[in-house]
């Protein structure tokens, strides 16, 4: 009798394999990039990945024919997840996606351009957005992303501290800037800049204020030896020299605002977030002590601020997706100003339009009007592009070693640009291979 | 061969061959790839369109050789192996012996205690060692103002970071080492040691003479495996210094991890890890040698 039913268990074997032979399958499939048919997938990373399923909601309402499904993806995991997925044939229809690896993807001819589109879009006039921000997304000639939130460095500083060394205003320019540096040290904080010798922003925005670009010959070698960037560098590196600032990397900061909070140095240059950050981490009841204030220039001649770097992030389209009408529909609907806002209400992300800086909100309060963000909006009208070539990324990072060479070792700054045009000419040899070839063809 | 050898003969390999295929697919096929790979310049340019893959011949092992920071990179990795390996096996090995002590009380407890940090996330645990090494809050540099000594800027400081890493992945991995000396030392005969007592021999003399030849078979296997275990650094650095300050650690292994997963340069990365595989062979075999030549020393 008990080999009466051998049947029932091994068809239940079998299913049981089955299932789980499409169990293994089915994330493979999902996986797949260009699906005609299913949600639209946009890949977000962070924050904003949490954040964005709440607008979505509305999109939904306003556009019940398409599905969006957003993936979270960390930021750390980011750039390489987007590549296996580039070379997997499965990207999403939609992506955010950092500034600064839009020529690189670019350059893999793996996003859709939108040039087209934006013309004949009278919703999206070019001239709405930050002039800077705007050029991080066109390479060679083609619209590779939407920006979606900007981001750029500039000045925080303790008013109270400042006032107590007897300078009044922030300083407009790099003379005014060594100034006040001075007087706080005479006032008693002995390092009164907080630079992190491991973060390039700062010395590329220094770099980004002299007008001569840092690649030559349409990105095909360094120009890091321009009186410009020996300038920049000179400047900079005096920070360390006069003991303005310490030679510390971000590391080595236990806690930076309570740092900030407790005056062991006066000002650091960052971004948007840390308006939040501050305001959680010092409480309500300090916001009088510290402000912002855009990059001080060169000198009295230069345009005034002085420039800062383009970051943040955009929207692309990739060039697999099978619905690009649909995702285009996204990207436009997400760049409503009156979305732009809650975006900003929700992260806290700056927004790229001026007519969303412009328009108020449910209590009548704009964005310009708020003292510590329109340092921002006035930064955001002085933004430039860095230059746009796949290897950026590498050369500012090559840049930056080479700059905290100088600072420890004493390197003098010809020194350290002949290095560091030799090593950029390195990483730029296959890009000047494949322009010969091109040009050749 | 009669045909009942053969039919043996494949009846054997068709039970090995699922293991062959795994083996070859998994492992024998991606090396293949990888020593392909480390023949070309395959790059994000590559990855668009195979036509900008050019073959480099031995170039990106020239290219790695006269890199000063490759030599940089070596130089630190074997400043963590020659102060690791010894530190990690001295400290597991001395734990082992203090446990198996006939003193020792509560030795369930201790042993788990001092096996926890293998199985602890090294993420979360490289967060308590960075307020621990910390200049001017850090446990570790109060300690020495007490002893009257100057504060060190363990991560900072471009001499002291790599000391710094060292203590961390000791104290992360010398748990391992420690359990498997524990049954070394288990599997001594008592006997051994009432007869060394007997004929007057003192502690000392018996660790000398009985319990270190006796482990040594398994000293040398657990030698073997730190070292190859820590030539591989590259967690550590990763979590605590990003390669930092001034690249003072950066290991071989994060060398290649930069070059393949954030530059994207395949190619170079390859060859990077064919260099370090090299390395690796060359010590582990010198390490078997020296082994050897110990025991026929002893034995003659």
């Amino acid at each position: 009798m008990r080999d009466a039913s051998p049947r029932p268990a091994a068809l239940a074997r079998r299913r049981l394999l089955q299932a789980g032979a499409l169990a293994l399958a089915a994330p493979a499939l999902q996986g797949c990039g260009s699906a005609s048919s299913g949600p639209l997938r946009f890949w977000a990373m962070g924050r904003e990945a949490d954040v964005v399923g709440t607008l979505l909601d509305d999109f939904h309402r306003a556009h019940p024919q398409i599905r969006v499904r957003v993936d979270a993806l960390p930021w750390s995991a980011a750039h390489e997840k987007l590549l296996t997925a580039f070379a997997g044939d499965a990207t999403p229809d939609i992506a955010q996606l950092g500034n600064s690896w839009l020529p690189e993807f670019g350059a893999l001819g793996a996003l859709a351009p939108l040039n087209a589109w934006v013309a004949a879009t009278p919703a999206l006039q070019p001239a709405d957005w930050f002039d800077g921000i705007w050029q991080t997304n066109v390479v060679d000639g083609q619209l590779l992303g939407l920006p979606w939130y900007v981001d750029t460095r500039l000045l925080f500083y303790r008013r109270d501290l400042l006032a107590r060394a007897g300078v009044a205003a922030a300083p407009a320019t790099w003379a005014g800037w060594t100034a006040a540096l001075d007087a706080l040290q005479a006032s008693g904080i002995a390092h009164p800049l907080l630079l992190p010798i491991n973060e390039f922003e700062p010395l590329l925005a220094l770099a980004l204020q002299q007008g001569d670009p840092l690649l030559r010959d349409g990105g095909r070698y360094g120009n890091f030896r321009s009186a410009g960037f020996q300038r920049a560098l000179a400047f900079y590196l005096q920070f360390f020299r006069s003991g303005h600032a310490a030679a510390v990397g971000n590391s080595q900061i236990a806690n930076l605002w309570q740092e900030f909070g407790r005056g062991s140095f006066a000002a650091f240059i960052s971004g948007p977030w840390n308006i939040g950050e501050l305001d959680r981490r010092l409480g309500p009841g300090r916001r009088a002590d510290w402000t912002t204030a855009p990059l001080p220039a060169p000198d009295n001649s230069a345009q005034r601020p002085g420039a800062s770097t383009a970051g943040g992030a955009s929207l692309v389209v990739f060039r697999r997706s099978q619905r690009q009408d649909q995702a285009r529909t996204l990207i436009a609907w997400l760049a409503q100003p009156a979305v732009q806002q809650r975006f900003h209400a929700l992260t806290g992300n700056l927004p790229p339009r001026r007519s969303t800086w412009q328009r108020a909100d449910a209590a009548g309060q704009r964005l310009i009007d708020e003292p510590r963000t329109r340092a921002f909006a006035t930064q955001l009208e002085q933004v430039r592009p860095a230059p746009a070539v796949p290897e950026w990324e590498r050369i500012a990072q090559e840049m930056q070693l080479l700059a905290q060479r100088a600072v420890a070792q004493g390197l003098a700054p010809l020194a350290m640009a002949t290095a560091l045009d030799a090593r950029v000419d390195r990483i730029l040899e296959k890009r000047r291979w494949m322009l010969a070839r091109k040009a050749a063809a | 061969m009669t045909w009942r050898q053969l039919s043996k003969r494949l009846v054997a390999w068709s039970f090995v061959a699922p293991a062959l295929a795994v083996i070859g697919l998994f492992f024998a096929l991606p090396v293949a790839i990888g020593l392909g790979l480390s023949l070309t310049d395959f790059d994000i340019y590559a990855l668009a369109d195979w036509r900008n893959l050019r073959l480099a011949g031995l170039d990106n092992y020239a290219h790695v050789l006269t890199l000063p920071l490759f030599w940089q990179a070596l130089r630190n990795t074997l400043l963590f192996v020659v102060l690791g390996v010894p530190l990690s096996i001295a400290l597991s090995l001395g734990c082992a012996l203090l446990l198996q002590s006939p003193l020792a009380r509560f030795k369930p407890f201790f042993r788990t205690a001092l096996f926890a940090p293998v199985v602890t996330t090294l993420v979360a645990v490289a967060i308590i060692w960075r307020y621990l090494f910390h200049v001017r809050y850090g446990l570790i540099n109060s300690g020495l103002g007490a002893l009257g000594l100057e504060p060190v800027d363990w991560l900072g400081d471009p001499r002291w970071a790599m000391p710094a890493i060292v203590v961390l992945a000791v104290w992360k991995n010398f748990g391992v080492n420690m359990i498997i000396f524990i049954a070394a030392l288990q599997a001594i005969p008592e006997e051994l040691y009432e007869a060394a007592r007997l004929d007057g021999a003192r502690r000392w003399a018996l660790l000398r003479y009985i319990t270190l030849p006796m482990l040594g078979p398994t000293l040398l296997m657990v030698s073997v495996l730190t070292l190859a275990g820590y030539f591989q650094l590259f967690a550590e650095p990763y979590v605590m210094t990003q390669g930092g300050p001034l690249q003072s650690t950066v290991s071989v292994l994060y060398l290649m991890y930069e070059e393949g997963f954030r530059w994207w340069n395949l190619g170079q990365a390859s060859a990077i890890a064919f260099i370090l595989f090299v390395l690796m062979v060359v010590a582990t075999q010198g390490l078997l040698w020296l082994g050897r030549r110990g025991e026929r020393l002893a034995s003659a």
